[in-house]
């Protein structure tokens, strides 16, 4: 590699970075902010709401209650507890859980891992399903692989997660599939199958309209001509081109996977990250919100960025 | 060129789908033992690790045996030695010596001295849990004793030190200000892998000086959903399943490839009323809305078990306080409607009764979801007292609701279930609910001094022949006045897989009594 590509590269690149560098700054403060305040409007005493999550049903009592204001120092003023927030997020303390009582980045750095195995799994799967229907169904458009592909796509894309998830565990209950849990490796399964599923509802459609878009096109008409084989026309001319759109559908499919993620884990008892906040909220748990929602929310940045960094690699135009 | 990815970029795309994947390793915990194998005991259960600390998940580990309080129960209630081998009372039964077991040893190998206890003991005053309520002057630990001086007599001291807030951990447990930062007990398990909220495993421990368990290593996973756990239970997933929902108890009791196991819990689904409200300070309008409730069908229907129905407030598994001669409590709409029409409280056009200034008989019954059961017996609360004239609203909340509507004085009725034996001596929950001002639980614009009295004598050196006398008086009294309205007796469900004998299931929930089982051969 040339000094002359080096250049080129980093001038392509550079833009990407400081775009979304500065849109992870802005969503970090905007969701750490929101986050904070949202917990501070909903109705209900904290202090009882905390005491409920650590004592449980049976031991919650107004003693406990108040012994909790105490120790958290509840009545101070919103505007104290939030600038002591961002005070310990400066030094790169996201604070302690206020129910468990562990560091909020010791909790996270355990669910992140899974959250983002279950996520990569689920759009690996996605990609092995979505791909192939895709393609069968853009070879023929109109054909009865496209018809049905929209049928099932639409059906499964109306879907709530949950509702499929639930599907998905009566269905395979029987065939001896784990049906929550986690630790082995099969656990992983029908989570990762309930978020791909819905997941490939939507990409198969995409890559449909791609291979289409690309089979129409001059320069696939030109390797036809030139006498290959289907197979290798498509590997070799429309893969590529049909990948752009593609790669591109996954940065907006992001929204679902972390939708799908936060429900999904609950009902399996996967330990990531959505199944923590949905706890939290539950607790009003502030610490643990925020820090989850904040790495939801980086992570959604970053995994932009890498789309568009892997569409600058797919796309030789705008280098 | 016919191939169109050059190796640079192929190497790039690589390396950016890479990204996530290597990312995708689960944070390692401090512990990373704890594999499950084929002789690994499976445990799933409802309840999360919601913190260390024995007044919050501790009950998990005094459960699996992992840890030990300094008193147990037997099978039928009775107390037994524990961490603690032998206790003795002084003539005015304010000093209580308890002698440690000898050879007992923390996991960490230090043996289990006073100093130790004494530390752990001073830690459980300051938080929820029993030891706050007795009247402690001081505690004195000797090399192997302990010694706990009381300013006045308090005899169900035994029963606070068998609750899992008074569990022993060993010095090396305990952070700044007393919080608990690992675990580290007494018991023939210790504690081998942690990741909270949601699992735990423990293998035996070396240093356990009883019988070796049969069991060698186990593995807790907390799974929210009913349905899920169910499930786990039939695809073999787990050894045993707690906390079977109605519908799955129904469903997997005809399993051939399972056995399911119930017991009563001393634990009873009520309505919580407050008295002092306008419309619910006549006892009549208590009796009332205890007569339009159909208990036998809640029983049937929702809970799908016949003797689920209580009769009583107190459930027979607690025979010291369950009075079989007693009338139960019965259902009678018929009757019902009358008492209302005595008061004056004729339907409307929309069939709810209104009193003499025209105002509609209308309540908010307040309830929490982390008892599934709890908002389908509130809805068919809501529609019995509809039929009554009586228009209910729920609301499905926090359970934290109940204690803070209690203090601001904005409850108006509550369904809970309340496990009179969460201590195991029930004077203790009953005293709290129903002798004070501050019963969060219990009674709420309610009081009789006669049944209060009784209830703290029961703290005090009365004899055995007064206690039974105090016994069925509070018994009677709650069954008479009806502070709180029984609805149904709780059971603790479990689905165990054959290959594992010795199961049992406690009824005071102490105890997964691990150490009594072993595989079928």
């Amino acid at each position: 590699m040339n000094a002359q590509t080096l250049i080129s590269l980093g001038r392509s690149l550079l833009p990407v970075l400081l775009r979304r560098g500065g849109q992870a700054l802005a969503v970090g403060v905007l969701v750490g902010m929101l986050s904070f305040l949202m917990m501070r409007w909903l109705p209900g005493d904290f202090a009882y709401r905390i005491a409920a999550g650590r004592y449980g049903y049976d031991l919650v009592s107004a003693e406990a209650a108040e012994a909790v204001r105490r120790e958290l120092a509840l009545d101070a003023p919103w505007y104290v507890a939030l600038a002591g927030w961002w005070q310990q997020l400066l030094a790169f303390d996201l604070g302690n859980s206020l129910v468990i009582g562990t560091p909020v980045v010791d909790e996270i750095r355990h669910q992140l891992g899974h959250t983002l195995m279950l996520a990569g799994a689920a759009l690996g799967l996605s990609l092995l399903i979505g791909l192939p229907l895709g393609v069968a169904a853009g070879l023929r458009p109109g054909g009865w692989a496209d018809r049905l592909g929209l049928l099932v796509s639409v059906g499964l894309r109306a879907f709530p997660p949950f509702l499929l998830g639930l599907l998905m565990v009566i269905v395979f209950a029987g065939a001896d599939l784990p049906a929550a849990g986690h630790g082995e490796a099969a656990n992983l399964f029908l989570p990762a199958l309930t978020l791909a599923l819905g997941l490939a509802a939507g990409s198969s459609r995409i890559v449909r309209e791609a291979i289409r878009n690309v089979l129409a096109s001059e320069h696939y008409a030109f390797a036809q001509t030139k006498g290959l084989p289907l197979s290798l026309a498509v590997w070799r001319h429309a893969l590529r081109n049909m990948a752009l759109p593609v790669v591109a559908y996954l940065g907006v499919q992001l929204a679902f996977v972390i939708e799908g993620v936060v429900i999904l884990e609950t009902l399996f008892a996967w330990p990531g990250i959505g199944h923590a906040m949905v706890h939290a909220v539950f607790w009003r748990d502030v610490p643990m919100i925020q820090g989850t929602c904040l790495m939801l929310a980086l992570c959604f940045v970053l995994l932009n960025a890498l789309v568009d960094l892997l569409c600058l690699a797919l796309d030789p135009r705008h280098r | 060129m016919v191939d169109v990815f050059l190796p640079r970029r192929r190497a790039l795309l690589l390396g950016l789908g890479a990204l996530p994947l290597a990312a995708c390793r689960p944070g390692s915990e401090t512990l990373t033992q704890g594999e499950i194998d084929g002789q690994t005991l499976r445990l799933v259960g409802p309840w999360e690790i919601t913190g260390l600390d024995p007044s919050r998940a501790g009950y998990l580990f005094s459960r699996t045996e992992i840890s030990e309080t300094l008193v147990d129960l037997d099978d039928h209630g009775h107390y037994v030695a524990g961490l603690a081998s032998e206790w003795s009372v002084s003539a005015d039964r304010r000093r209580w010596r308890f002698r440690l077991r000898p050879g007992a040893r923390f996991h960490d190998g230090s043996p289990v001295s006073g100093t130790a206890v004494r530390q752990a003991l001073e830690y459980a005053r300051v938080k929820p849990g029993g030891l706050g309520m007795v009247p402690i002057e001081r505690i004195e630990a000797g090399e192997f004793t302990v010694d706990l001086h009381l300013r006045q007599i308090f005899e169900p001291l035994p029963a606070v030190l068998a609750h899992s807030s008074t569990q022993i951990l060993a010095p090396d447990c305990y952070g700044a200000s007393g919080s608990v930062r690992r675990i580290i007990g007494s018991g023939p398990y210790k504690l081998s892998l942690l990741e909270a909220p949601q699992r735990f495993a423990a293998e035996v421990a070396d240093t356990w000086d009883g019988p070796v368990p049969a069991i060698r290593r186990l593995h807790y996973l907390a799974v929210g959903r009913g349905e899920s756990r169910a499930l786990m239970a039939e695809s073999g997933q787990a050894d045993v399943v707690y906390g079977l929902d109605p519908a799955s108890w129904q469903r997997l009791r005809g399993n051939p490839r399972l056995q399911v196991q119930a017991v009563h819990l001393p634990r009873t689904i009520y309505l919580k009323l407050n008295a002092g409200h306008p419309l619910l300070a006549r006892r009549e309008v208590r009796e009332a809305i205890s007569l339009a409730i159909d208990r036998a069908g809640i029983a049937r229907a929702v809970l799908r078990d016949e003797s689920a129905a209580a009769s009583q407030l107190l459930p027979p598994v607690l025979p010291d306080w369950h009075d079989p001669a007693l009338a139960p409590l019965a259902t009678d709409l018929a009757r019902a409607g009358q008492l209302l029409d005595g008061l004056g409280w004729a339907r409307g056009a929309d069939g709810i009764r209104r009193d003499g200034q025209g105002e509609r008989l209308a309540l908010k019954l307040q309830t929490f979801p982390d008892r599934p059961e709890l908002p389908v017996v509130a809805a068919a609360i809501q529609e019995q007292m509809r039929q009554l004239g009586i228009a209910v609203e729920v609301a499905i909340g926090n359970s934290s609701d109940i204690p803070a509507g209690h203090r601001n004085g904005t409850l108006q009725m509550a369904l809970g279930a309340r496990n009179y034996a969460n201590i195991p001596d029930p004077s203790l929950t009953l005293s709290q609910d129903f002798a004070g001002q501050d019963s969060d639980w219990g009674a709420m614009g309610w009081s009789d001094p006669e049944l209060a009295t009784g209830l703290l004598s029961l703290q005090g050196a009365a004899g055995e022949r007064a206690r039974v006398a105090v016994r069925r008086q509070v018994t009677a009294t709650l069954q008479a006045e009806l502070p709180v309205i029984p609805v149904a007796w709780n059971r603790l469900v479990a689905a165990v897989q054959p290959r594992l004998a010795g199961f049992s299931l406690d009824p005071f929930e102490r105890s997964y009594r691990i150490s009594r089982m072993r595989w079928q051969s």
